[in-house]
């Protein structure tokens, strides 16, 4: 529709028109302000089939998120908490998750649509500009609150008694301590916790799988098995705090490829346990490949060798894994000859 | 009008007309809060029209429905880590051992009615919510919008970004499962291997041993008070300073640093910023009917002797992943003790990476030394040096994100993980640096582009046969908005050192400081830093000549 | 074409042409790259005989060796057993395309008889593990949350939680899980291919082999359930932080430009 069409008294009187009256170009500046652009009408300014238009369409948006919450509430109330339907392509998901996450979408959207289409079409769309003031106060005003703060820092004495100062300053520089004191009940000491594992001298290595324990013939070269210490159970209580430590990790490398000796020393037969705590932050490290006889921490990526001792072969570890001492027992088990000979998982200050 | 807000009594006396209900309403308020005068300064306060300034809007409203459906979730979520066997409908969990606060997680997911739209829409909320800050920031840091008076507002915001991340990573933490309980195994270590008091802050955090029995209700009122909090006075302050600011706008027609120009509040902004909260949060809302997002139910509840390949932490938290998955592993032990390098350098880098881009506000008023405010945005391109540096901060943050997700990168594009972790120890040090010269370079281009366009006009694509034969392309002259708006934009010269000696004879003390200052400044504006804009005089010889091009 | 070439100084022009550019690209790319999956090989298959032995010299010999003795292109097989053989050439990775990090699976070349005859005559060159019956690794009647249990402790640091699978160092790789078929999952517990270590029934048994498999068929299949919606690779926060800035504030940005964006006036010119 061209402005032809629209008959002069339809059209509303223009608005900040005094924004354009300062359009007076300095012949010297070619780049100077000229101004805010006049208002340009919008159809709906012009034309009520076009408002009118507006206003059903967000009338219409307001009606649709009527008839999304009503969806909502139906949806709570009808469809099963458990059910699972088929939705292409997104798969085979809750109905009711899905069901309630669309109609609330579609319920606030359409709430926000509206709004917005009724403030973009039929609000005034006159741009307004408004006056800044400085942020900096005026220099009187600078002037009295300085006098002010004078007056009142010299009725107080303040810096006239240098006593009171001094030992308020005291007060309020102790008063805090209560707080941190306070603080000292949020957990033990670290003594020795650091250092010890459930592991000692006797103790079998219980398979994690069939909490059997383990027996030399069990663990085939090229296996990798997980392991707990004898008496340890899921049920204790302290469960969790001592597999974080105790976690072991078991595999067989043909004694020939061995590249260290104490490694080869502190195993039997090539068989050989490793804590599974990385030495890094303290992940469970265990993605053994069977062939490098490396393994890989899944969080970081510090990689070991297996064959020598437990060597950090790349990433950000900084020490090699502990090895647990076993021997073959008389009954024919794989048992620990101790506890791990330094402490396991993440370095700390006092690991020394 | 004047009628019903006179105090003098009688004002309700029969006769006279009686003040509409809400007016009514308004005086009683009016008496004792004085929001007439509060309504005269806002109600038609102005605020220009762009995008990129609804960005923060997104921030505030995500914020928002974080609030709400993080209330709701508090009233099924049981922060305890006594053990529980699981007897729910979700079979491949029936029987197993877990805490009560993931098994009252897989209860909010599976057995209340709309628990589990409301904790993806809460965890959408906050991906979202940190995403948006960070584009918020940038588009704040691009425009130079952080310059006086609103540098404090910058670190407003700035902290928001910061306690954002940690009220995440706490969040992520409180249903105990797998993935999470990696990486509170991850902070245990990290804590360890600060010097000195690093074990005795690991047990004084998880009360005793790793994992303990105390982390998740500790962490719960760390999230939902501690840190909420805190961020919610926050928002408050940075809104208000906002309002009190009043906002920046683009350079253009017949916005001056003077001025804003934009829509009132009333209505328009009323409608359309209300409008938009219900925008984001319906879209959040459709997002968590469509995408699953952390489905714990499927990463298992947590124990420290399992552990899931791509742990990694939610997306905040990648760039601290890479630095820690990069470092080489040194380690140092000397009398007894260990020092960590291998994490404790990732550690201190960590804020080093954020603070890099805090501070730089301050640095460039130190250099400029400019005292005045500033309400006229920049174009990127106008401030090279600016624009050159937070790309390069963008790619060192985005270098360390690769970092964080090697594993993943290494498995979707068929590369060696060490070779990525090569590429980022190099690209650490050697990307920034070649995006700041390409980015500088880039700006230096659209400024030249600038000047030809005021110049010589734009390019209409019309191709004409002069009468000799000659073809060339019609120049469209601009039209007086648009040389304005090219034009508009500040030059700063470099600072020069003042003279040892000055014209009196009297020797003048030279700061260390001052000379870092003046060779900044030119590293900031000085030779082959900017295109001198188009002056008048250069306009004025060309546009004579008319055809000459 | 007028059209065209008025629209060709649109600010958005060079981000069309930029898109269009990088779609013809890509599509030029995916035409002509070196297709992934192997080309039946015909000859070897029209020449199959019912015999191993014979499809083991065509196919096989050139790296294991006459007698499956070894070389230095691959390993000696004496001893694998059936289990093993079943495994590697019913998934594709034998025999194998190139060398490289590690064996890709690919589409089989074989068919089943023809594994067995393969598998058959491996057998016979050393005991090994036999080719498992349908009762061993069959999901039906197995615990599935103690499978669950059993495949975080021994598989998902690899093969990620909930069988995804994950990288491995210098190139390797833990491959996915999805939609294996149970009796190759069986297999590869038992046998340890390539770099991944085996888990032998002497420490797990075949009951705890049974559950991982039931945990994996109700888990990590295409018919498998996401209540939650999509699953983004099941990647965990990685694909969810990507999906977040991608799609959610791509969302919010759009939105943003249609609320700030001016109405379109009546005159445009």
């Amino acid at each position: 529709m061209s402005s032809q069409d629209i008959p002069e008294e339809n059209l509303p009187h223009v608005q900040g028109d005094t924004h354009s009256s300062d359009v007076t170009k300095p012949a010297g500046d070619p780049f100077a302000d000229p101004g805010l652009p006049p208002h340009e009408h919008r159809k709906q300014d012009i034309d009520e089939r076009a408002a009118s238009r507006s206003e059903r369409m967000v009338a219409l948006l307001f009606l649709v998120s009527m008839v999304a919450t009503v969806g909502f509430i139906a949806s709570y109330v009808s469809i099963p908490v458990d059910k699972i339907v088929y939705v292409f392509p997104i798969g085979h998901v809750s109905a009711l998750n899905f069901a309630l996450g669309l109609t609330l979408g579609v319920a606030l959207f359409c709430i926000g649509a509206g709004a917005v289409h009724w403030a973009r079409t039929l609000m005034s769309d006159v741009e307004v500009a408004d006056e800044r003031h400085p942020i900096e106060a005026a220099p009187e005003v600078k002037a009295k609150v300085l006098a002010d703060f004078k007056q009142g820092a010299e009725e107080s004495a303040f810096g006239r008694r240098k006593l009171i100062r001094n030992t308020m300053f005291g007060a309020l520089a102790l008063v805090p301590l209560s707080g941190v004191v306070l603080l000292r009940d949020l957990g033990p000491l670290p003594g020795t916790k650091l250092r010890k594992t459930a592991w000692s001298e006797g103790k079998m290595l219980i398979n994690q799988n069939t909490l059997q324990p383990l027996r030399p013939e069990d663990v085939q070269v090229g296996s990798l098995t997980f392991a707990m210490p004898e008496g340890m159970k899921e049920e204790d209580h302290d469960f969790q705090q001592e597999i974080a430590k105790a976690a072991l990790m078991i595999v067989r490398i043909q004694p020939a490829n061995i590249k260290d000796k104490k490694t080869l020393d502190w195993g039997t037969d090539g068989i050989l346990a490793y804590s599974k705590i990385c030495t890094h932050v303290g992940c469970p490290i265990s993605l053994y490949e069977q062939q490098t006889h490396h393994v890989l921490c899944p969080c970081h990526q510090s990689t070991f060798d297996l064959s020598d001792g437990g060597r950090v072969i790349f990433g950000p570890a900084g020490h090699a894994l502990p090895q647990l001492r076993i021997k073959v027992n008389d009954k024919g088990y794989l048992e620990a000859m101790g506890d791990f000979a330094e402490p396991v998982g993440p370095a700390f200050w006092e690991r020394g | 009008m004047s009628t019903a807000t006179t105090n003098t009594p009688g004002a309700d006396a029969p006769g006279r007309r009686k003040a509409p209900a809400g007016e009514r309403v308004a005086d009683w308020a009016d008496g004792r809060l004085g929001i007439y005068s509060l309504a005269k300064a806002n109600m038609r306060k102005i605020f220009p029209d762009h995008w990129s300034f609804m960005l923060g809007e997104v921030c505030l409203y995500s914020f928002l429905i974080i609030i709400l459906t993080g209330v709701y979730l508090t009233l099924f979520f049981h922060p305890s880590m006594a053990e529980t066997v699981y007897h729910g409908p979700y079979v491949p969990m029936q029987g197993m051992r877990m805490s009560e606060a993931f098994a009252s997680t897989v209860n909010i997911s599976f057995d209340v009615r709309g628990g589990l739209l409301v904790r993806q829409i809460h965890h959408w909320a906050a991906l979202i919510f940190l995403a948006a800050m960070f584009l918020h920031m940038m588009r704040v840091f691009f425009t130079g919008a952080f310059r006086k008076p609103r540098e404090v507002n910058w670190l407003f915001g700035f902290l928001l970004f910061v306690l954002g991340m940690f009220t995440g990573f706490t969040g992520y933490s409180l249903p105990d499962d797998l993935l999470s309980g990696t990486g509170v195994r991850f902070m245990e270590g990290a804590i360890l291997s600060v010097p000195i008091i690093g074990t005795y802050v690991s047990m004084f955090l998880f009360g005793g041993e790793f994992p303990g029995s105390d982390f998740v209700p500790r962490f719960f009122s760390i999230h939902v008070l501690l840190l909420p909090g805190i961020m919610l006075g926050l928002v408050v302050a940075h809104m208000i300073l906002v309002v009190y600011h009043k906002h920046t706008q683009y350079p253009g027609p017949g916005r001056t640093e003077k001025n804003v120009v934009g829509m009132p509040l009333m209505p328009v902004y009323m409608a359309k910023a209300g409008g938009f909260f219900f925008l984001v949060f319906g879209a959040i809302a459709a997002i968590s009917a469509i995408a699953t997002i952390n489905p714990i139910w499927a990463i298992g509840p947590y124990r420290p002797d399992q552990v899931s390949t791509g742990a990694q932490p939610d997306w905040y938290m990648g760039f601290s992943e890479g630095l820690i998955r990069v470092m080489p592993g040194w380690e140092i032990n000397v009398w007894g003790h260990t020092f960590v390098l291998g994490v404790v350098i990732p550690l201190i880098i960590f804020p080093t990476v954020l603070a890099a881009i805090a501070v730089y506000p301050f640095i460039e008023s130190w250099v400029t030394g400019d005292k005045r405010e500033h309400h006229l945005l920049d174009r990127p391109r106008n401030a090279p040096t600016r624009t050159a540096f937070g790309a390069a901060w963008i790619s060192w943050y985005f270098v360390l994100l690769v970092g964080g997700g090697n594993d993943l990168w290494a498995t979707h594009f068929h590369l060696s993980i060490n070779a990525i972790t090569w590429f980022v120890r190099v690209g650490f040090f050697v990307v920034p640096v070649l995006v700041f010269i390409t980015t500088r370079r880039i700006c230096m281009g659209l400024q030249r582009r600038d000047k030809d366009k005021v110049l010589h006009g734009r390019e209409s694509g019309i191709i004409k046969r002069l009468p000799h034969g000659e073809f060339v392309e019609v120049h469209e002259p601009l039209s007086q908005e648009q040389l304005h708006t090219l034009t508009s934009h500040e030059q700063p010269k470099p600072l020069e050192l003042v003279p040892e000696v000055d014209e009196n004879g009297v020797e003048r003390k030279v700061t260390g400081s001052q000379k870092l200052r003046v060779k900044l400044s030119k590293g900031f504006y000085g030779e082959g830093t900017q295109v001198p804009k188009a002056t008048a005089e250069e306009f004025h010889e060309i546009t004579s000549g008319h055809g000459h091009h | 074409m007028k059209k065209l070439s008025a629209r060709r100084r649109h600010p958005l022009a060079a981000v069309v042409v930029l898109l269009f550019a990088l779609a013809v690209t890509g599509g030029l790319y995916a035409a002509f790259a070196p297709a992934d999956t192997a080309k039946a090989d015909d000859s070897a298959q029209s020449l199959a005989i019912e015999e191993g032995k014979k499809l083991y010299s065509v196919g096989c010999a050139s790296c294991h060796g006459t007698g499956g003795q070894g070389t230095t292109d691959g390993p000696s097989l004496v001893g694998v057993g059936a289990a093993a053989v079943d495994f590697q050439v019913a998934t594709g990775r034998m025999p194998l395309q190139q060398q490289g990090a590690q064996a890709p699976r690919k589409k089989a070349i074989y068919n089943q008889a023809e594994i067995d005859q393969l598998a058959a005559y491996v057998a016979s060159l050393g005991a090994g593990p036999a080719v498992p019956n349908k009762d061993q690794y069959s999901p039906d009647g197995a615990d599935i949350a103690k499978g669950g249990e059993l495949f975080r402790t021994n598989c998902a640091q690899c093969h990620n939680f909930t069988g995804k699978g994950g990288a491995l160092s210098n190139g390797k790789y833990a491959p996915s899980l999805e939609d294996v078929n149970p009796k190759h999952i069986y297999e590869a517990m038992q046998t340890g291919p390539q770099n991944m270590p085996s888990f032998p029934d002497t420490t797990m048994s075949e009951k705890n082999k049974k559950d991982i498999i039931a945990y994996l068929d109700t888990v990590n299949t295409s018919k498998s359930e996401t209540p939650g919606g999509l699953e983004l690779g099941g990647l965990g926060p990685v694909s969810e932080g990507l999906f977040a800035w991608v799609f959610g504030l791509g969302a919010m940005v759009v939105l943003a430009i249609w609320v700030a964006a001016r109405t379109a006036k009546a005159k445009k010119s």
